[in-house]
């Protein structure tokens, strides 16, 4: 144990952990030029293009470690493992089980950017874990490079000397060498004891199409054969070890995997519900304990998706269980909306997820869907004291049932120039935020904690962040308490028909605004029909918002030039097909479009 | 029977709303009434074996009446050797006001013509002005005197309505005059935005006012009531004719009668299910027919489609559509039953809400409603994939 090392790299998005990475394994001879090329175009293009680390992975590199000291006489040989962690907030729980698989982190800061709030709450739990933490300033090759300031905001940060920050270049590769260097001088080797009952940490998995999951783990304590029999403890579940293995660019079987290390186990499982990330596999004969720090995985973000074409719900249904089998955050249960039909109910961990899913299941699966107006799980308690959690509009009680509702505030944490801190006060405050605190990083830096209901950033909080602060704020927050509040269902009316895929929960103080914004928005959407349509939003009985569009007054083209019969019948041959793909409200054919409009609201 | 339609692909000037194919460089026209010939002489391979006697010869464009009696003249000829041209065919000139001469009318005349179609578009000069049209509103009513003069009682003219400049008053003076004048055919065409023209181009510019479709139906309510009142039967959704005056050669293309195509652009029809039409290129077109090469596409209808052409064209006319007729001819219930009964039902909730009107086995937009044409006729294709 003694000669290896576990460490990932907090980072902020596009700070250059990936090209470090790709450097790191470059130098230590991990992997070719030609390996390379194939590991990119592995990579789920989505995550290419997101510019995220969605699932994290870890590889082994040699090292052979020559150190500043001449005279260094021990074992050069080093085994090191980087552990890779996903970039966004929606997956911090994943990033923090990430983090205690290792004993050390390189805080990876750009030298232009400095440091954003997401690198602060990773460093924060990396520093919850005990980790090592080693400095690194990284792209000094760039012109804008603010070296001296960055190291500033690091020392105000972590409290460390000027002379332990690293400064490194990910793509002229100065620096590296001397990462790795200080990766096995800094970051203390493993403890644990190899002769205890196994205790291994499940910090990832992956779906493989022809071996089922693949979960990867760290050995805390004990080591783990090939052939073993094995107990997921948390899961309870049981199973053998058909193959163990250490993880270099593909996994490489081996009989066993020693205490510290870490590896992976494939054993026959098809479902990744049945992997828990935080999970601790153990010995079914000799049995340890569960690692601290396991939870189950919550959705935070609930939404319905539905095929387009009603007729396409069985193979939505397969496509969303495939999904889930290499996704184990996604959970899903039927649902049925009348204005919809069948399809299902979703929890995602945030928006960026949700999103993902959406995108997945474009491009993997070919399947356009309709999703519904998102919302967060709320807590009502019954005028007969029942306890409900309400993650679909259709669930809420009528209001003369309600005796209390709360809903989730989170904590966030946002970081920015000074210049935009009055934006970004508007913005908060607008959205039921409360200021908590703010405080100066640096001169050039401010942080701003709130406190926020977590509906309000469901919607467009992010954009709007961008927008107002020019892209130069970061953002972060994890879920704190729920906190009692005036919720209500507002339903979407055509022509006095519900239409229940429209449906919100919102503050009562937003029904207003919020109803005529989405009034508008469908008035734009909804195309004219032969009869006038009334578009109404209504808490309860009580209307908020109301418009109308008046009907159609002319559908026709006037001259059938020449003879071109053809070109006119194709034009109506489409017209029909767009009504094909209307869904029916009462008399209105309402386009897919149209239930998307919520997610599209602007002033 | 079938007809003949001629495209004579050159105006002198564009008007902003057009997307008919047509070029203003006309130098070319000596050539293009050379291919023109040459195409009618050797007949494209699909228009073979259609019936060769014909009842209506329509010269279209474009503005054939840019084309010189000579010209004209070899076309027709043309016509004549190759079919057999009824006694009393219907023989169409489009001609625009500004061309219009009292000797070109006696020529035209001579060469065998019986019908004009004038270009009128309207009898107010703001409005021709705004359509950058080539003629002023004097020359229109000017030019319509003389062609009665000349004994071309088979007069057509073009109105556009609808445009922005046009007041509902000034519709009315428009149609008051065209009735004066003694005119008993007339088409009037909503103006239609269509895309990359000069207006759609304004429009989105921001230049000009989009078209709006209330006064657009507007306009269509007065003229309907006015050339009603005035004698005239509403025949097809653009088209009025005192008794005894519809056009006959318009009249073929919704009731599904052959129609050969000649001229770049030219569509024709067997009168079966097999549909084709020429380049909209006049360089390609000439190029293409002086090397015997074909300058023309197929399209082979199936049952479906050809289905939906006869909804669609039917419900365009008072004749309106036959349903057994329809069917027995087609088969409908027979190829897609399922389908068919859609249509049957759809069919019946139209009938329901008035907006057609049912009798002797005949579907009839509701004369109220045929503004909505479009959206009831497709609302009635079948559905097939
Ligand atoms: N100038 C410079 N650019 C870098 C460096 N490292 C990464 N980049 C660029 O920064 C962007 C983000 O890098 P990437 O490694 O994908 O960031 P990640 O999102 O943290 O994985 C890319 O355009 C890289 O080419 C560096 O050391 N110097
Ligand atoms: S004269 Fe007729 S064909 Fe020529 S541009 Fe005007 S409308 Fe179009």
């Amino acid at each position: 144990m003694k000669q290896l090392r576990n460490f990932c790299i907090i980072a902020h998005i596009d700070h250059g952990k990936s090209t470090l990475a790709d450097r790191l394994l470059q130098t230590t001879n991990t992997v070719g030029e030609r390996q390379m090329m194939d590991q990119v175009l592995d990579d789920m293009d989505l995550e290419r293009e997101k510019g995220i680390t969605i699932k994290s992975k870890a590889i082994q590199l040699n090292y052979n470690y020559t150190g500043s000291d001449a005279n260094y006489t021990g074992n050069r040989k080093y085994t090191i493992n980087l552990i890779d962690t996903p970039g966004h907030v929606d997956f911090s729980y994943e990033v923090s089980r990430a983090l205690a698989a290792c004993e050390g982190a390189l805080l990876l800061v750009d030298a232009a950017q400095g440091i954003q709030a997401q690198t602060i709450s990773n460093l924060y739990l990396a520093l919850e874990n005990d980790l090592e933490i080693i400095p690194v300033i990284n792209k000094i090759d760039m012109p804008g490079a603010m070296i001296e300031e960055v190291e500033d905001q690091i020392i105000e940060l972590i409290g460390c000397k000027r002379e332990d920050i690293l400064h490194a270049s990910g793509r002229t590769g100065l620096g590296v060498e001397r990462i790795l260097e200080s990766v096995i001088e800094r970051i203390p080797a493993p403890v644990g004891d190899p002769e205890a009952p196994l205790q291994a940490l499940i910090f990832d998995s992956v779906f493989n199409s022809f071996r089922g999951i693949i979960v990867y783990f760290r050995i805390v304590n004990g080591s783990l054969k090939k052939n073993d029999k094995v107990r997921f403890i948390a899961a309870g579940k049981d199973y053998i070890a058909d193959e163990v293995g250490i993880l270099k660019m593909r996994p490489e079987a081996r009989d066993s995997v020693q205490c510290g290390d870490v590896g992976y186990i494939i054993t026959g499982i098809k479902n990744a519900k049945e992997v828990k990330v935080g999970d601790t596999i153990t010995l079914t004969a000799n049995q340890g304990e569960l690692i601290n720090g396991f939870e189950e995985v919550k959705p935070m973000v609930f939404a319905g998706i539905y095929p387009v074409e009603t007729d396409q719900f069985e193979e939505l249904r397969d496509c969303m269980e495939k999904l889930q089998l290499n996704d184990a955050s996604l959970t899903f249960e039927l649902e049925t909306s009348q204005a919809l039909g069948f399809g299902f109910r979703c929890g995602f961990l945030g928006m960026l997820h949700m999103e993902i899913i959406q995108e997945r299941l474009e491009r993997e699966f070919d399947q356009t869907v309709i999703t519904t107006v998102p919302n967060v799980s709320f807590k009502a308690i019954t005028t007969k004291g029942e306890n409900l959690v309400i993650s679909n509009p259709s669930e809420m009680p009528e209001q003369q049932r309600l005796e209390e509702i709360s809903e989730p505030f989170i904590r966030a944490q946002i970081i920015t120039k000074p210049e935009y801190i009055g934006n970004i006060m508007t913005l908060c405050i607008g959205k039921r935020g409360i200021i908590i605190n703010q405080g100066y990083l640096t001169p050039t830096r401010v942080e701003l904690i709130f406190e926020l209901p977590l509906t309000e950033i469901v919607f467009d909080f992010y954009d709007k962040l961008k927008s107002q602060t020019r892209g130069y704020a970061s953002f972060d927050y994890h879920p704190i308490d729920y906190r009692t509040s005036d919720i209500a269902k507002m339903d979407i009316l055509l022509n006095g028909d519900k239409v229940d895929a429209l449906s919100a929960l919102i503050h009562r103080s937003r029904a207003h605004d919020f109803g005529r914004k989405l009034c508008e928005k469908l008035k734009d959407l909804l195309p004219r029909q032969q009869f006038m349509i009334a578009i109404q939003a209504a808490i309860g009985a009580k209307i908020v918002a109301r418009e109308t569009i008046s009907a159609m007054r002319k559908d026709v083209t006037a001259k059938c030039y020449g003879g071109d019969i053809s070109r006119k019948r194709k034009l109506l041959e489409k017209q029909k097909e767009g009504k094909k793909r209307m869904r029916q409200i009462g008399n209105v054919e309402v386009p897919q479009e149209a239930f998307l409009a919520v997610l599209k609201l602007d002033d | 029977m079938a007809g003949i339609y001629i495209h004579i692909p050159f105006c002198t000037k564009a008007c902003h709303y057009c997307n008919f194919h047509f070029s203003t460089s006309t130098h070319h026209i000596e050539r293009m009434v050379a291919a023109i010939v040459q195409e009618i002489n050797t007949l494209p391979f699909p228009a073979q074996d259609i019936d060769k006697n014909i009842e209506t010869i329509y010269f279209g464009g474009g503005t054939p009446s840019v084309l010189n009696n000579e010209q004209l003249q070899s076309i027709l000829n043309a016509c004549y050797e190759k079919f057999l041209v009824t006694e009393n065919a219907e023989i169409t000139l489009e001609a625009n006001p500004d061309d219009i001469t009292r000797e070109r009318l006696k020529g035209w005349r001579q060469l065998g013509f019986n019908r004009l179609s004038i270009g009128v578009q309207s009898f107010a000069d703001s409005d021709l002005k705004w359509m950058n049209r080539a003629h002023n509103s004097a020359t229109a009513a000017d030019c319509i005197a003389m062609a009665y003069e000349e004994r071309f009682e088979h007069l057509t003219i073009d109105l556009i309505y609808g445009t922005p400049t046009l007041s509902n008053e000034q519709l009315l003076i428009n149609l008051k005059t065209a009735v004066n004048l003694g005119i008993n055919h007339i088409s009037c065409y909503a103006l239609t935005v269509e895309e990359n023209t000069a207006l759609d181009y304004f429009i989105k510019k921001g230049k000009i006012a989009p078209v709006n479709e209330e006064v657009q139906d507007e306009h269509f309510h007065i003229m309907r009531q006015y050339l009603t009142d005035n004698g005239f039967e509403h025949y097809e959704i653009s088209n009025f004719a005192k008794p005894g005056h519809r056009s006959r050669h318009n009249s073929n293309y919704w009731s599904g009668r052959p129609y050969y195509g000649f001229g770049p652009s030219a569509h024709s029809f067997n009168g079966d299910k097999m549909r084709w039409w020429n380049i909209a290129n006049n360089v390609l077109y000439m190029d293409g027919i002086e090397k015997y090469q074909p300058v023309y596409e197929v399209e082979n209808l199936t049952q479906e489609e050809r289905i939906n052409e006869i909804i669609m064209t039917g419900l365009r006319t008072t004749d309106g559509l036959h349903i057994d007729e329809a069917n027995n001819k087609i088969g409908a219930y027979k190829t897609t039953p399922e389908a068919f009964l859609t249509f049957i039902s759809t069919l019946r909730s139209y009938i329901t809400e008035g907006k057609i009107i049912y009798k002797n086995n005949t579907a009839i937009i509701n004369s109220e409603h045929r503004f909505l044409s479009d959206g009831i006729a497709s609302d009635l294709f079948l559905s097939y994939d």
